[in-house]
């Protein structure tokens, strides 16, 4: 085995083709929108070189901070949302359901596999108040509320589209987490027990210390996941009303192409990037030290 | 086999594995051959609008009528797109140099200017010279695609005057008589909310319906030449004049004018609010005649329904006769698929859409209606006439913008009617992206 992996001409064929894949769909691209950066203009137009201007207009944009402070809310929100519930219907499955939980998981895990333009349209439906009220509008009227029009106010769409995003995804954590969960030894828990500790106290001081490392996990798939969104978004309120419900993702497409500016669009992309690594990098560093003596 | 050719054959096979898996990468990655995009096409292919059915089953009709030759030797193949990405999807395709042979020129003019500057677009008025048709197309449907493009490179498949149709009947049960005047509009909007009935069914959503409105009012106010002076440059949206147009329809939406809900009212909701008799007024072009000349659609009758330009401002510097008009969302024609075969289809179309439009859709086009169609719909005729009174046409709200403008300004004009945005905030938007 040694004697193969230390021919190059093994290695190039054994790595070769992946890097090459590598190399064509990511690298490339990559830097391709980084040289974009310091042009302007798109591929009918033709591009001229405009140095750091972009970069530059980036600081002065109204709609670029608007739409940043968009996508921190939403992946703030999100975030939370997703992993404390995901959390709490893996508490749920694995100490309340036990080996009953089957059943439920799998009906919780339902919608990560749906189409999300299709949970999109469901919730434009579930919402909707013309040309006829949707569930939740009648269900409203029946307690004597009135109709509320969710996706005209930036603030009842924003939830809307939060709602939509934990119903979607909390099924997918709660599977990742069960996983850690599973993990924790019985004895552990049952000396726990022996030692007085129940309920919340269980939780608070066993269960939770002993999976933090695959709710960090989840941290970062959810943060990281919650600042690219886009199709949820765009298939919901394509973010609307006006500007209101647009992340930077979406700013970015339009930018590029709808407004036909494709190097102002790519340093949207990159402001992205940094944003992505920066959460990335602090997400790193305070996983560094040992969470379980914190 | 000697050991030097061995090792030259160890070391070529693996070059020649990576090099072959890059291509299929680079083959798969490339842009599809579909009919179009240089190479001769193998069949009419045609972008639509989703929502424009018109063009389509004029394009359809035509294939197993007038054109069905045409259609043999190359079939019409209809792809549609929602209007609200359609810019994006010519983008992205005249980036690929992937256009197909026909296709909607999208909401903001720019971008086929874009695609002609970049000589992806077909110059039609040439073509139709040496076809020998140029006069299947009405000189007013030309000067107003030079006025708007520049030079001719669209199809005029709608010619159309915008105005506000009114439900007589309900006009009448309340005493109300068709406005003249803005300030008639909003007596006779109160009349009908206080009827319970939904004063202007209005597209919200959508928004630009929101902002056709605010266009007409700017140039009932400040005059026809309104919004040039804004594309110069010599005046900003930002100006007290044009913010109080903005303000105008705010008030529209504040008062309750547009009904509730009007920012997630789309298209064929306010439609249909109309044909059903649940609203008054209805701000909308021409085009909409196939759906009022259509039983099946309209449940007030085609007899019910009247016609009034946008209405003059009492002190304003415009005149209710200068009619908006537009040649809807035009065709463009891609530059590389042209050939005989392509040809031939537009001298057929150049012949018969004219005609077949407006005798089959009641849609009245920029085309010559070569064969004069007998029994016209009378408000197709009403429209016909009240176009050719009129002595001079305006352009659209965002006709002369860009297409950052244009998407902001449409996005944007939910917000306005809902009163989410204020108009100076509105117009502070729009004026940003216009850049200058």
């Amino acid at each position: 085995m040694n004697r193969v992996l230390g021919d190059w001409r093994a290695i190039t064929i054994l790595l070769g083709p992946a890097l090459l894949v590598y190399t064509l769909v990511m690298l490339v691209p990559i830097l391709w929108s980084l040289g974009y950066t310091v042009f302007e203009g798109n591929p009918i137009t033709g591009f001229t070189f405009v140095g750091f201007d972009n970069l530059a207009h980036l600081f002065t944009d109204p709609r670029v901070l608007e739409a940043l402070v968009f996508t921190l809310k939403y992946a703030f929100v999100l975030t939370v949302l997703q992993v404390v519930f995901g959390y709490l219907l893996s508490l749920m499955y694995v100490f309340w359901l036990r080996r009953a939980s089957g059943l439920v998981r799998t009906l919780v895990f339902f919608p990560v596999v749906l189409p999300t333009v299709a949970v999109a349209l469901l919730f434009q439906k579930l919402f909707e108040i013309v040309p006829q009220n949707g569930l939740v509008n009648s269900l409203l009227n029946t307690v004597g509320i009135p109709s509320v029009d969710w996706f005209s106010s930036p603030d009842s769409a924003f939830w809307v589209i939060i709602m939509m995003d934990v119903w979607r995804s909390m099924g997918f954590y709660a599977v990742l987490l069960y996983a850690g969960l599973v993990d924790i030894p019985e004895e552990t828990l049952e000396s726990a027990r022996l030692d007085g500790a129940s309920g919340w106290k269980l939780v608070r001081h066993i269960v939770i210390p002993l999976s933090l490392p695959v709710l960090l996990s989840s941290i970062i798939f959810s943060i990281n996941g919650t600042l690219k969104v886009f199709d949820s978004i765009l298939a919901l309120t394509n973010g609307g009303p006006g500007s209101a419900t647009t992340p930077l993702t979406l700013y970015m497409y339009q930018t590029s192409f709808t407004y036909g500016e494709y190097g102002y669009g790519s340093s949207i992309a990159l402001l992205l990037t940094i944003l992505c690594l920066i959460v990335t990098i602090f997400i790193f560093r305070s996983s560094r030290r040992d969470l379980t003596k914190g | 086999m000697t050991t030097a050719a061995k090792n030259v054959r160890r070391r070529v096979v693996p070059v020649a594995a990576l090099i072959g898996a890059g291509t299929l990468l680079l083959t798969a990655c490339s842009g599809s051959g579909d009919g179009s995009g240089g190479s001769a096409p193998t069949e009419f292919s045609y972008l639509s609008l989703a929502e424009n059915t018109a063009v389509q089953d004029t394009l359809t009709g035509l294939s197993t009528g007038a054109c069905a030759t045409q259609q043999e030797a190359l079939p019409l193949s209809i792809t549609t797109q929602p209007q609200a990405g359609i810019d994006q999807q010519l983008q992205l395709l005249g980036g690929q140099g992937a256009l197909p042979v026909v296709f909607a020129a999208g909401n903001s003019p720019q971008v086929i200017k874009d695609l002609d500057s970049g000589g992806q677009v077909l110059d039609i008025g040439s073509t139709f010279d040496d076809l020998g048709i140029a006069d299947d197309i009405i000189p007013a449907a030309k000067s107003t695609i030079e006025a708007l493009y520049g030079s001719q490179i669209v199809l005029p498949t709608e010619f159309n005057v915008e105005g506000i149709w009114y439900n007589k009947k309900i006009f009448a049960d309340n005493g109300i008589q068709a406005p003249a005047t803005w300030d008639d509009l909003l007596a006779a909007s109160d009349s009908l909310k206080a009827a319970g009935v939904t004063p202007l069914s209005t597209a919200g959503k959508d928004g630009w319906p929101v902002t056709r409105l605010l266009g007409n009012y700017i140039y009932r106010t400040l005059g026809p030449d309104a919004m040039q002076k804004v594309a110069d440059g010599e005046a900003k949206l930002t100006d007290p004049e044009y913010v109080a147009a903005a303000q105008a329809v705010a008030d529209l939406g504040a008062a309750g004018d547009f009904g509730p809900s009007v920012g997630s009212i789309d298209y064929t909701t306010a439609v249909n609010q109309f044909v059903n008799g649940e609203a008054g007024m209805f701000y909308m072009g021409s085009w909409i005649l196939s759906v009022f000349n259509d039983p099946a659609q309209n449940k007030i009758g085609a007899e019910n329904i009247g016609f009034i330009p946008f209405p003059e401002v009492e002190g304003g510097g415009g005149s209710s006769d200068q009619l908006a008009a537009n040649i809807g969302v035009p065709l463009g024609m891609s530059a590389s698929a042209y050939d005989e075969k392509v040809g031939d289809w537009l001298t057929c179309i150049g012949d018969n859409f004219g005609t077949d439009s407006l005798k089959n859709q009641g849609v009245i086009t920029g085309f010559t209606v070569n064969t004069p169609v007998a029994d016209l719909p009378p408000l197709t005729q009403t429209i016909q006439d009240a176009a050719a009174a009129s002595p001079e046409s305006v352009l659209w709200f965002e006709a002369l913008f860009n297409a950052k403008a244009t998407s902001t300004s449409q996005t944007n004009g939910s917000q306005l009617a809902t009163g989410a945005l204020s108009p100076a905030d509105f117009m502070a938007k729009v004026q940003a992206d216009l850049g200058n």
